[in-house]
């Protein structure tokens, strides 16, 4: 796939394996700036993988990741590019990354974790990074949890301080690592709700989730992996409505 | 009585050695402790050896051993301490041992989620771990941590060996002068078990105050 200058994620020929199992096998995929992609697909179909190599908590067997123009190039499971340590740091630095399990600071209150990434990494001080933490948080809807541990905040209030985290750094892409997998029906919604929202805002989001409600109506392309490889990429009218492919109809009858 | 009242200027004198003794091994062995546990943990391969064969060796001999050694080995190499610092070098070296595979598992014990929510912040790995790591890893380890103070303050006593005249010896010295052995072991061993009482309080306060927002 050729990089072209609106693609702010390249990903090109991205392989990764686990001992013997190859769980991506060559994965070419991009996305634009203020795209928002949905992945779905069936467990254990690379998903997860795909998502967290674009940051390198996984390492990449081989292929590259760019983001933002800035590239990784991996061979033999290792970076190849020169000053690796540097690049990871700097394309983590562009993307934010929104986790199933919260990963909340539990030693922090909500705004403590807010602000942890602008005040350690970005050098903010900290009246002026409290300032933006509060911000965020009422836009999250949690102004009356600001001095609230994790400990005392349901698991959809976690998730909505996690996001608020992540838009902290002002991210060039956010990406979300199922979001509501861990939490009960009932609190799906509001977290759902402020997804919509950052993605009304024009954020480029890449979104793994089984939420197909959310896919279909905020999706800009729908990306369908099964076993290791991209089957389809389509907008959503067309993946939902009309897709020729056998392993997307089934899976959407199977989960439907 | 006549006797318990004789020691307890005695006593008193020797109770801040000890206590001395404890903290001191306890606060340079916590430093030592952390630094092999870092070590054993880190990526260079001769660093985590080198960790791993001090454990081995400091927690595969006796005390005892290692003071008689400190105390009447160094000076064969030139290395004259007095008898505080002899037991007090031993004692650090000895508790760091052992204080640093309870860090190691503390530190084991803390969630992958949060390295990985600090590295997608752009934290660096020095941050991470004071800032993330760290306070969760001290708070998973202070039970631990506390036995650790609470056996080191009982191994002070072997300090006596090498004449620091801390509890153990007083008790020693008045028995062999009163042939009244019995009572004042007795004695010492309620001084160290009030101490050690203390601490044990001291310990539940920490890992309150610690837990509070877990």
């Amino acid at each position: 796939m050729t990089s072209t200058d609106q693609d702010l994620v390249c990903v090109s020929n991205l392989t990764k394996r686990f001992g013997d199992l190859e769980v991506l096998k060559g994965i070419d995929f991009s996305v634009r700036a203020g795209e928002v992609v949905v992945i779905v697909g069936p467990s254990g179909s690379g998903k997860t993988t795909l998502l967290r190599s674009l940051n390198f908590l996984e390492m990449p067997t081989s292929g590259s990741v760019s983001v933002c123009g800035v590239e990784a190039v991996f061979e033999g499971g290792k970076c190849i590019s020169p000053h690796a340590a540097r690049l990871f740091r700097d394309i983590r630095s562009k993307t934010a990354m929104v986790f199933q399990s919260f990963n909340l600071f539990p030693h922090m209150t909500a705004l403590q974790n807010v602000i942890e990434g602008l005040v350690s990494v970005k050098n903010v001080k900290r009246p002026e990074a409290a300032d933006e933490g509060k911000r965020l948080l009422t836009l999250m809807g949690l102004m009356d949890k600001i001095d609230v541990y994790p400990s005392r905040l349901s698991g959809g209030q976690k998730q909505r301080v996690a996001i608020a985290r992540s838009l902290a750094m002002k991210p060039e892409v956010m990406l979300f690592d199922e979001p509501t997998s861990a939490l009960d029906p009932e609190l799906r919604g509001e977290v759902l709700a402020v997804m919509r929202d950052i993605a009304k805002s024009g954020t480029t989001m890449i979104v793994v989730t089984h939420e197909m409600q959310f896919a279909r109506d905020i999706a800009d392309q729908v990306v369908f992996m099964d076993n290791g490889v991209i089957v389809e990429t389509n907008p959503p009218e067309r993946f939902f409505g009309a897709s020729e492919n056998m392993r997307v109809r089934a899976f959407l009858n199977g989960i439907a | 009585m006549d006797l318990f009242l004789r020691a307890l200027p005695l006593f008193a004198m020797a109770l801040p050695i000890t206590l001395f003794l404890g903290t001191s091994s306890f606060i340079f062995g916590s430093v030592l402790g952390m630094l092999v546990a870092l070590m054993r943990l880190s990526g260079v391969t001769l660093l985590r050896w080198g960790a791993f064969a001090y454990v081995s060796i400091f927690r595969g001999t006796p005390l005892l051993v290692q003071i008689l050694l400190v105390y009447f080995g160094l000076p064969r190499l030139g290395i004259v301490l007095n008898p505080l610092a002899s037991a007090i070098l031993a004692l650090t070296l000895f508790s760091a041992s052992y204080l640093s595979e309870n860090f190691r598992s503390g530190i084991l014990a803390v969630e992958k989620g949060q390295w990985e929510a600090a590295a997608t912040l752009g934290m660096s790995r020095i941050k991470t771990f004071t800032r993330i790591i760290m306070p969760q890893a001290l708070r998973i380890a202070t039970p631990t941590v506390g036995s650790r103070l609470i056996a080191l303050m009982k191994d002070t006593s072997l300090a006596s060996t090498v004449t620091v005249v801390e509890l153990t010896r007083v008790a020693e010295q008045v028995g062999a002068a009163s042939f009244r052995y019995l009572d004042m072991f007795l004695m010492a061993g309620v001084i160290y078990w009030t101490i050690n009482q203390l601490l044990t309080v001291l310990q539940m306060i920490i890992e309150d105050r610690l837990s509070r927002h877990m």
